[in-house]
């Protein structure tokens, strides 16, 4: 079996017109922590999207474990979802649901198994995540860290081979932070699983991630270990990594010129003022 | 705009064939079904009841003071039976359906929109359509018969209420000529119709839930349109199927 269980090639996708992915290029190879960094707005998220087939490219190929996911039917992406699991960033939990059967949804779902053996599976899952005590819990009775723990292990509850996730460290506090880095990488270590990290914490990636990708402007900009990324001559790279405020990326939205735009105001050019 | 008022209906139907095609399978979980049965019905009773209550009352009072002017109170009891089983009982039951269960609907499956719930469904290989809308689509289809023969029962309380107790219509004529007159085919039309009206309502309902917008004003915005829409599609409804019966 191939050694490449994502493949990206040559993407391009656009939204209203302007471009969010232009050529992009990037693969996740099996058994590793893949990272892909970028500034906020650089479509990461839509990434995920596009890679298990939640909207369609304009141009270019995506491949998840071997398969076109673009070309894929209803029937066949359903089946090659089974093979992923997916942390959205505000774990998505069911809310009609307590923590036990959230982490069950899955297998009731899409296995037929004794009631014993699902009430085993589900608490040797939540007791990865250390929220065995939890069990009983309805989500609205969690914090954002646990959330995210229980929709960690509802992800893992079907054994996927490739795990995904969405901005896995926003709103964390430092411990929760922490639990959520280890467990990310014990889990990939453990159950020898690949997966993908979207997210633009650029310490906590580093101490995890096998290989990183910075996105910017729709185009891979720089690749490789967080070492190497680090030490990039690029300034868009050191800009990212060391988090300047101003640089390539500006610090300012594109915006007519600050002078002529006070002074044109108090001339009254704006529509709806009295002049 | 006709165009795209044509285009709405369009993916209404096609929504339609796809909410069906998900029913059969949904219906093999009948815990789910009953459950939102439970929701869109029981949770609406206090107030069908209530209305109910108060519509029988007026027409009560309203059928007394008009049918007095031909001396013929004795048929109070066949204009409440009619004008319930046939019109009121119905229509009334949906718009209020509309309003409470409707919108309960939409507001939920639109935030499980917007909460990424479906989506995680979805990443999991489950179809939000099976397991989410079909199923409350076909509570809100089985609850809404049984709301309007409730409404009917309490409304028809109500004007005996009314009509014998405090203006004086003879008891034995008030049920005696309801009996005779009121024929199998009328509670027929009001069964259809409440049957029509539970299944535009429900898909309303769920429809514009399922293709909110994942923000705070979307869900809102849909919520409102949920109720302009299954009202207006009731009343419009009420007298196609009005006219069809009466054209037998």
């Amino acid at each position: 079996m191939s050694d490449t269980v994502v493949k990206v090639s040559d993407l391009q996708y656009r939204v209203a017109g302007r471009a969010i992915f232009d050529g992009l290029d990037l693969e996740a190879r099996r058994g590793r922590v893949t990272a892909i960094m970028g500034p906020s707005g650089t479509g990461k998220t839509t990434l995920l999207r596009l890679i298990t087939g939640q909207v369609k490219p304009e141009r270019g190929q995506l491949q998840v474990f071997g398969q076109d996911v673009v070309s894929l039917r209803k029937p066949e992406l359903y089946a090659l979802r089974r093979r992923m699991g997916m942390l959205f960033q505000n774990g998505a939990l069911l809310t009609d649901l307590s923590v036990f059967e959230n982490v069950a949804f899955p297998v009731r779902e899409h296995a037929r198994l004794p009631e014993a053996v699902l009430r085993q599976l589900v608490l040797t899952k939540l007791h990865a995540v250390g929220l065995r005590g939890a069990a009983d819990l309805m989500p609205a009775e969690l914090s954002g860290g646990m959330a995210r723990r229980v929709a960690l292990a509802r992800a893992i509850v079907m054994d996927p081979e490739l795990l995904i996730y969405d901005e896995p460290f926003v709103g964390l506090d430092p411990i929760s932070m922490s639990v959520i880095v280890r467990l990310i990488r014990e889990l990939n270590d453990a159950l020898g699983i690949t997966s993908i990290v979207v997210s633009h914490d650029v310490d906590e990636l580093a101490s995890i991630a096998h290989h990183s990708y910075l996105l910017s402007g729709g185009k891979v900009v720089a690749e490789g270990s967080p070492a190497e990324l680090r030490d990039s001559p690029l300034e868009v790279v050191r800009q990212f990594m060391s988090g300047e405020p101003d640089g390539p990326v500006p610090f300012h939205y594109p915006a007519p010129d600050y002078h002529s735009q006070l002074l044109g105001e108090r001339d009254g050019s704006r529509p709806g003022d009295r002049s | 705009m006709i165009v795209a008022a044509l285009q709405r209906v369009g993916a209404v139907g096609v929504f339609l064939g796809r909410v069906l095609a998900q029913c059969a399978p949904a219906l093999l979980r009948p815990r789910s079904v009953v459950h939102q049965v439970y929701n869109a019905g029981a949770r609406s009773l206090i107030i069908i009841m209530l209305c109910g209550l108060f519509v029988g009352m007026v027409l009560g009072l309203q059928g007394f003071d008009l049918l007095q002017r031909f001396g013929s109170e004795d048929a109070l009891g066949v204009a409440a039976a009619l004008g319930l089983l046939k019109e009121l009982g119905p229509v009334v039951t949906a718009l209020l359906f509309a309003g409470r269960a409707g919108t309960a609907l939409t507001s939920e499956i639109g935030l499980m929109r917007a909460t990424d719930q479906l989506t995680a469904m979805e990443m999991m290989a489950v179809d939000p359509l099976r397991h989410v809308v079909a199923p409350r689509f076909l509570g809100g289809v089985i609850a809404m018969p049984l709301l309007v023969a409730v409404f009917n029962v309490i409304g028809l309380f109500g004007a005996q209420l009314i009509g014998v107790q405090l203006m004086g219509v003879d008891t034995g004529a008030f049920w005696s000529q309801m009996q005779s007159a009121v024929e199998l085919d009328d509670v027929n039309e009001g069964i259809v119709k409440s049957v029509c009206f539970g299944v535009a309502c429900s898909l309303v309902a769920v429809y514009e839930g399922y293709t909110a917008k994942p923000t705070a004003e979307g869900v809102g915005l849909a919520t409102t349109r949920t109720v302009v829409i299954s009202s207006v599609l009731t009343l419009l409804l009420d007298y196609m199927l009005t006219a069809a019966f009466l054209g037998r």
